[in-house]
């Protein structure tokens, strides 16, 4: 059976165009707490821990920790060809703004629906920010 | 977001790449927050670091012809010529520190290499809109001198920096200004550390917000409220509170919350600073060094370790450390603490911090600190967290406790 697609309008932030697998994680996140060189998420008792941001559309609550670990967290990730494809994100504040800026990774919040209710980790998501649109093919189970 | 025609023609990179690339991420962060228009501030404090991230941003921007509009003061990287003959620094990160320095001294900043900017290189002004990344430096900016910043990333200050403007957002709006946390002090608060313990409680006990502080028995003083801003911001994220009587933006409990009332309400005994206390701790008994000055020690915290230093010894093997800003150290030199200091065997430093690389010698040693900050983004092994006063009694006797 062919899994449908799903159309929603968001808000751009960083423009730019990324696919990937989703990976969402209701907490907030600290790339700075990942390993730089592959991308596993290193932070204890993080409902990610062990799991890879590579290449994967990240779909999450909100950013977390000082500027500087924070910014040079995703730089070390993007440096290693191991940074998320795109960010969709819930609560956006500065830092997570000028962390995707200076990566260029796409970055999108306010989608017409909970992002949290209709994206699963394994969906396939692609964000075009340029155009204010999020597609989702939802895993077929 | 709407834009002048200026401000069109900078993103059409009429005036350089670098000042392009800094409006760019402007106008992103003003359409994060739906920012109406960009307002002119009047200086900047850039947290700097000698981190690649850093590098990358001040590079791309200084190559591409950006230049510094107003005023644009630095926060710590560190002098790899210094820490090149005491430590074994790798060559790769003494590398990034040195373009870095070099990066912000070719964009035009002021090169305080300091934490405490607002004190003696870069002073705000009661009511003026500025754009001070540093989270300790962005409540005290904010709250005791009364000036308006939001909570900036080194980028996005530098940026501000550059353009000379910033998007009106957050804290330049008097409404977002106002209390949403009501803090009852029944602790007793003698002196320094008791408001380094204050602050890393409220900010634990409030996370994000705006507290407002009450039942304070008399006027904290310019350290106390430092340790106040830098601890908060390590534990919470707390970019303005009030302490009504004593900050100068509401003088009554009432006016700090804009007649609002609070979101919540917390009470902050003896006990609670004790138990801060007792978290701190990770090891006691032998040291390794001690390390002060985070953030950078004031004068008068200078003399006031020379004054126990002096005519002492710190023991063999254990180093001692004081981390200040180049301004200090002129003043501190002149009056004769530096040298009361090392006679004693300590080390008064200038335009770095401990979270920098150059402290890798220390990576598996035992230290002493009168910083939860520094307890927190240390690059060693274990800490005792003390007071001033402790930390050069353990430093004399090489343990504590």
């Amino acid at each position: 059976m062919k899994s449908s697609e799903i159309t929603l309008k968001c808000h751009k932030i960083i423009g730019g165009y990324g696919e990937g697998e989703a990976l969402v994680s209701h907490q907030p996140i600290c790339f700075y707490l990942t390993d730089p060189k592959t991308g596993i998420v290193r932070e204890r008792n993080h409902e990610l821990a062990g799991k890879n941001l590579a290449n994967k559309v990240l779909v999450f609550s909100s950013g977390k920790a000082s500027s500087v670990v924070q910014i040079d967290g995703l730089f070390k990730l993007a440096s290693h060809n191991v940074a998320p494809k795109a960010l969709i994100v819930k609560d956006v504040e500065t830092v997570l703004v000028v962390s995707a800026f200076i990566v260029k990774i796409p970055l999108v919040d306010r989608l017409e629906k909970d992002p949290f209710e209709i994206i699963d980790t394994g969906d396939f998501v692609k964000v075009n920010a340029e155009r204010g649109i999020v597609t989702v093919t939802k895993r077929e189970l | 977001m709407h834009l002048t025609k200026e401000e069109e023609r900078i993103l059409n990179g009429e005036l350089g790449e670098g000042t392009q690339k800094a409006l760019e991420l402007l106008v992103a962060i003003g359409d994060a927050y739906n920012a109406e228009k960009m307002i002119p501030i009047s200086r900047a404090h850039a947290a700097s670091s000698g981190q690649e991230g850093d590098l990358y941003f001040v590079e791309l921007l200084v190559n591409g012809g950006a230049r510094c509009r107003v005023p644009t003061s630095t926060n710590p990287v560190y002098d790899i010529e210094y820490f090149d003959r005491k430590f074994d620094v790798p060559k790769d990160e003494g590398e990034v520190a040195r373009r870095v320095m070099e990066a912000y001294k070719r964009v035009g900043a002021i090169l305080s290499w300091s934490c405490l900017p607002y004190l003696a290189e870069n002073i705000p002004l009661y009511g003026e809109t500025v754009a001070f990344s540093e989270s300790s430096a962005t409540p005290y900016v904010n709250s005791v001198i009364g000036a308006r910043t939001n909570r900036e990333a080194a980028q996005s200050a530098l940026a501000a920096g550059i353009i000379g403007k910033a998007p009106k957002y957050g804290l330049h709006i008097k409404e977002n200004r106002r209390g949403t946390h009501l803090v009852r002090v029944e602790a007793t608060l003698k002196e320094e550390f008791d408001y380094t313990l204050l602050g890393y409680h409220v900010g634990k006990r409030i996370g994000y917000g705006i507290p407002v502080i009450t039942a304070i028995s008399r006027r904290p003083n310019t350290e106390e409220l430092i340790n106040f801003c830098a601890m908060s911001n390590v534990s919470g994220a707390i970019s303005m509170f009030h302490m009504p009587g004593f900050t100068v933006e509401a003088s009554t409990v009432e006016e700090a919350f804009q007649g609002d009332t609070p979101k919540d309400k917390i009470t902050v005994a003896d006990q609670e600073l004790k138990r801060t206390y007792e978290e701190l701790q990770t090891t006691s008994g032998k040291i390794d060094f001690v390390m002060l000055g985070c953030p950078h020690y004031t004068l008068r915290q200078v003399e006031k370790v020379a004054r126990l230093l002096n005519g002492k010894k710190v023991q063999d093997g254990v180093s001692f450390w004081i981390c200040t800003s180049a301004t200090t150290k002129v003043l501190a030199q002149r009056i004769g603490y530096v040298d009361i200091i090392e006679r004693a065997g300590g080390h008064v430093v200038v335009d770095t911090c401990i979270d920098e690389p150059c402290w890798i010698a220390y990576k598996s040693k035992v230290g002493m600190t009168d910083s939860p900050k520094c307890a927190y983004y240390r690059r060693f092994k274990e800490v005792i967290v003390g007071r001033l006063e402790d930390c050069v009694e353990a430093a004399i006797k090489g343990k504590w406790k």
